[in-house]
């Protein structure tokens, strides 16, 4: 059992902490606040100089990342008639009319898909792996465990034409698939050395105990092993869910429509008529909020210390 | 309730050898408690039974039917582990009832929850049933681990240490519980301790190993007063059998190097002049410790003894054993 000491620090040491603390949580949340508050603003207000710290928020942002427009001549004013939402109205403002919805809720669905689902495939299989490398007496156990993080040794984007000319081969280029299979496999090593840690430090006496009490080893595994490492599978999920979530080289090389994902779309926008920073940063406040979601559902999994104390060593 | 037969079971752990050829047949109905000092293999027996380990030569039955190949689950065992293995996740009722709860037993919820509740009342943990796992002091961590195997009916218990993190009344009374239940219900039960007086109360069969090999099998009576060796005879007696070098008394057989000498086979009164060298008074008796020719004896006295430190009383060997120069019993 590990046991560590703890000494009250004292008030100024606190103060110091504190005060490092809060700091560095500024440093880190204020380009943050900015997209955020960019979202909400106009687009002379987003690059007025110098910087608005107050304004007036608008949603014109958002209305720009969502719909498509077009500049509205005088015809085309007078046969769409007055504006009848608060939006048309947004768009009219800025002298455009709205054409249709953007891509962006498409992309932003493929990037759920692709995000969450690889995710859940590395963490099946990762789990399944860390466990065997973990209990079992695997043939060249040491060489495999290596092989497997010789592939996170050089950046992906190394192997991207031959992983492009393979996806062409097997038909896998702008499928939501291609793209699991492709985070899978980069995040896998990641996660099978993480969940190898978690699992190691999960005593074997409580699947022996399973296994005696009348259960199979898979479902020891999956009543005693799983549950304890609720918190490594979280964390390790949550690196995962980032890396996919985040990826913009691959997703840019591999796809283009159907599976393209928000972060090679959200520059696109910018295109459109102008720089649109309101756009721009609507998108990435947006895209930000699943991964943060998910973080915070899965919080109290990263805490640790379920396990302590209740096997003796 | 079955026997358990071991039939020339040896199992290595790459270079060394854990258990050595062991032979050994724990009748059906028997409380059977291994000794001997770590690494003697004792528990390497434990998890050969119950099929956490398989052995590298030699078989295993359990009622008569080969246990070879087997799982621990369909071996119909239990066993208490030495780390008390609750599962943490789990509150002290639900671990209790995993067992029940198995595929192998699907056993009906209102059968869980009398059999749940007449174990922790036996094991003196009812009023803690909802807490967590993790949030028992030792003590009771030990008895839910207990109680997890009891709550079963299984063909044979298995036992390792169960009792060495308890304090000394709890010990006590969950010794005689133990028997009790195992009297009772007619289990076998497979136990291990270094604690004498575990082996001592409780069984009635003791089996002693000494570095992978079972040097004897017995009654607790039998191993105490006819060892087949010096090892065995230091396993059971408190205070320890004294080992002495044979020639320090007269009448030593021919091969002797040792004499081995409880306190009830020394003699007082009679015999070589030894020096008291201390005094030790426990209440219901009293230890002498003397010295003979520069040799430690330790016996056991009267307990309202007049004698002190410095006198010196004359003590003579009463039916010894005497242990040839490879530690083995000759007479």
């Amino acid at each position: 059992m590990s046991s560590f000491s703890v000494t009250e620090p004292s008030g100024g040491t606190k103060w110091f902490a504190g005060i490092l603390v809060v700091s560095y949580a500024i440093l880190t949340l204020l380009p943050l606040l900015w997209i955020v508050a960019t979202g909400f603003k106009t687009s002379e207000d987003a690059i007025a100089y110098p910087p608005k710290v107050l304004f007036e928020p608008s949603l014109e942002g958002y209305v720009n990342l969502l719909t498509e427009r077009t500049r509205a001549t005088e015809g085309m004013l007078e046969e769409a008639g007055p504006p009848r939402t608060w939006y048309e109205e947004i768009a009219r403002d800025q002298g455009t009319v709205i054409t249709g919805a953007s891509r962006y809720g498409e992309r932003f669905l493929n990037s759920v898909i692709i995000g969450f689902g690889s995710t859940a495939l590395t963490m099946i299989l990762g789990t399944m792996a860390a466990y065997a490398f973990s209990r079992f007496r695997v043939p060249l156990k040491d060489d495999l465990l290596f092989f497997i993080l010789s592939t996170r040794m050089m950046p992906p984007i190394a192997v991207a034409i031959p992983i492009f000319l393979m996806f062409r081969q097997l038909g896998l280029s702008d499928t939501h698939l291609g793209m699991i299979l492709l985070y899978t496999a980069v995040n896998l090593s990641l996660s099978v050395w993480l969940l190898k840690g978690f699992i190691d430090e999960i005593p074997r006496e409580y699947e022996e105990a399973a296994m005696i009490d009348g259960y199979t080893r898979f479902q020891a595994f999956r009543k005693v092993v799983l549950p304890q490492a609720a918190t490594g599978i979280a964390s390790t999920a949550i690196f995962c869910l980032i890396f996919a979530w985040n990826e913009y080289a691959f997703a840019v090389l591999l796809t283009s429509g159907t599976a393209q994902t928000a972060p090679p779309f959200i520059p696109t926008i910018i295109g459109v008529s102008g720089k649109d920073w309101p756009a721009v940063a609507a998108g990435a406040t947006i895209f930000l909020v699943p991964v943060m979601v998910f973080t915070i559902l899965l919080r109290k999994h990263l805490l640790r210390g379920i396990t302590f104390g209740a096997v003796r060593k | 309730m079955a026997e358990v037969r071991l039939d020339g079971v040896t199992k290595r752990f790459g270079r060394t050898t854990a258990l050595d050829d062991v032979t050994m047949t724990i009748p059906d109905g028997s409380f059977v408690v291994l000794l001997g000092p770590t690494g003697a293999g004792k528990t390497t027996t434990l998890r050969m039974v119950s099929g956490l380990d398989a052995p590298d030569s030699g078989d295993i039955a359990i009622g008569g039917r080969s246990v070879a190949g087997l799982t621990p689950a369909q071996r119909d065992v239990a066993m208490v582990f030495q780390q008390y293995s609750l599962y943490p996740h789990l509150t002290v009722r639900e671990n209790l009832a995993f067992p029940l709860r198995s595929p192998i037993l699907r056993t009906p919820p209102d059968v869980i929850e009398r059999t749940v509740r007449d174990v922790a009342e036996v094991l003196q943990i009812a009023h803690k049933l909802d807490n967590r796992a993790t949030a028992l002091s030792g003590g009771e961590m030990q008895r839910v681990s207990i109680g997890r195997a009891l709550v079963r009916r299984p063909a044979v218990y298995l036992m390792d240490e169960p009792l060495s993190s308890l304090d000394a009344k709890l010990r006590a009374d969950l010794r005689v519980e133990l028997k009790g239940i195992q009297a009772e219900s007619g289990a076998t039960l497979l136990y291990v301790t270094h604690d004498q007086i575990e082996a001592l109360t409780m069984a009635t069969h003791v089996g002693v190993l000494d570095r992978g090999r079972l040097v004897q099998f017995g009654t607790p009576r039998a191993i105490y007063e006819d060892p087949v060796s010096v090892y065995a005879a230091s396993r059971l007696g408190q205070p320890r059998i004294n080992v002495l070098p044979a020639d320090l008394f007269p009448g030593a057989p021919h091969g002797a190097s040792h004499i081995g000498l409880r306190p009830e086979q020394i003699r007082q009164g009679e015999g070589q002049d030894a020096a008291v060298t201390r005094v030790e008074r426990l209440g219901d008796q009293t230890r002498l410790h003397l010295s003979l020719a520069g040799h430690d004896i330790v016996t056991v006295t009267d307990a309202h003894t007049d004698l002190r430190g410095g006198d010196h009383i004359q003590i003579r060997p009463d039916r010894p054993f005497y242990f040839g120069a490879d530690g083995a019993r000759i007479a």
